[in-house]
């Protein structure tokens, strides 16, 4: 029983307490250059999954075969293979997204959320383990670049996936779809980020205290600062 | 020593089956491209060439032109793509031209990469709601003669004249600019008998 327990804590750990963007400020290059609409961070959250659960799978089951020396270069190739295979999907399955997404799948290839999940993840734990992890990281990925792109989509074309939510006299704001949108937008996420877990750890250090202070009043004087 | 074998076969071995599954999954995508790619060629060259019923690649040209026919064979022009740069990249359009070259049945920006919500507009302008297609849509029946000239902030009043988008007069140049090139490379063609 605690072993399934300590499993969904693989997963849940990567929807907020590690969560990819947030917390390990790791795969920046898509989360800025896609999140032009929400459907784009959808599908670059979703083949970003992709990748990350197979080359997971792949690494951990073959990690113990791997030399130390060249286990990057292993990485990277087993990742630039399933990389490859969700590109030519899209393009046979998918051509108006995968011109959207235009270059940035490919891209995915050096993301460092993928070959850093391998390094510091899958290189070290079982197969079950690891997917519990990547699937973690990707949906974390997944909610954080639909938020990212459905505030940019509402406020740079006044639509939520293709649908209007903005009143007709809306000017749409052009900017929000320009790259500095994106870094406007991720910026202030980040802050509000950082607030609510400021807010967090001062409230539990205040209850932390205030439990010291009931056995022992001397010592909480110092943490006043 | 032993560790280089063991490195050298690792990353063999890895290649090996990674190159094989990717020719694999290649070969079952490449139909489904060709495939999408003469799909939105053929949607082009229907919107250009709004009478047209078939067309044929005129393979001798040394530039992607089509020669397009109506319901019963006969020619009704053709149909061009060419490319050029816009005001960050490049801009790929298909141009529908009648047979005599001179006059222009319509436009299509295949690809573009101009700026969000200013030069975009050469696509679709959301901002006008009557037709947000009017820019591409000005070119239906516009003359090439002596050329196709962009006008800015007054209307278009000759054949010949495209009214610029405001805020994208650049991009809207640029695409004037590029007809201009592919019409008159064409018309080279045709006067050299390779078309």
């Amino acid at each position: 029983m605690s072993k399934k327990v300590t499993l969904s804590r693989e997963f849940i750990k990567g929807l907020w307490d590690q969560n990819p963007v947030f917390k390990q400020v790791l795969g920046m290059c898509p989360t800025l250059a896609v999140t032009v609409s929400a459907e784009n961070g959808i599908a670059m959250a979703l083949a970003t999954t992709f990748v990350l659960v197979f080359s997971s799978v792949i690494i951990s089951m073959i990690r113990k075969l791997i030399p130390t020396q060249v286990r990057i270069a292993s990485y990277i190739l087993i990742i630039a293979t399933f990389v490859t295979i969700v590109d030519l999907v899209m393009k046979a399955k998918f051509p108006e997204l995968s011109q959207s997404l235009g270059p940035f799948i490919p891209l995915i290839v050096v993301n460092c959320l993928i070959l850093g999940r391998q390094e510091a993840f899958s290189s070290k734990n079982g197969v079950l383990r690891s997917v519990m992890d990547s699937l973690g990281m990707g949906t974390g990925f997944l909610i954080t670049l639909f938020i990212l792109g459905g505030i940019r989509e509402i406020f740079g074309s006044g639509t939520l996936l293709g649908i209007t939510v903005m009143p007709s006299f809306y000017e749409p704001w052009v900017v929000m779809i320009l790259p500095a949108g994106a870094f406007l937008v991720l910026g202030l996420l980040m802050g509000f980020a950082n607030v609510y877990i400021e807010r967090k750890k001062r409230l539990e250090r205040i209850d932390y205290l205030s439990r010291l202070k009931s056995i022992e009043p001397v010592t909480s004087g110092q943490e006043a600062a | 020593m032993n560790l280089i074998i063991k490195m050298l076969v690792t990353l063999s071995i890895i290649g090996i089956l990674s190159g094989g599954l990717l020719s694999q999954i290649a070969s079952w995508a490449a139909p489904h491209i060709a495939h999408h790619r003469a799909e939105a060629t053929k949607e082009a060259i229907f919107t250009v060439q709004p009478k047209a019923k078939n067309y044929i690649k005129i393979e001798s040209a040394e530039i992607e032109a089509y020669k397009v026919v109506d319901a019963d064979s006969n020619s009704i022009g053709y149909a061009l793509v060419y490319e050029g740069s816009g005001f960050q990249g490049k801009i790929r359009l298909m141009v529908g031209l009648n047979d005599d070259l001179k006059t222009v049945n319509g436009l299509s920006i295949l690809e573009q990469v101009e700026t969000p919500g200013l030069g975009t507009k050469i696509v679709e302008d959301a901002s006008n709601k009557e037709d947000s297609f009017w820019f591409p849509n000005q070119f239906k029946d516009a003359e090439y003669d002596p050329e196709l000239v962009s006008v800015k902030g007054a209307e278009a009043s000759k054949p010949n004249e495209i009214q610029a988008i405001t805020g994208a007069t650049i991009s809207s140049k640029a695409v004037v600019l590029i007809l201009n090139e592919g019409i008159e490379k064409l018309r080279e063609m045709k006067n050299g008998g390779t078309l």
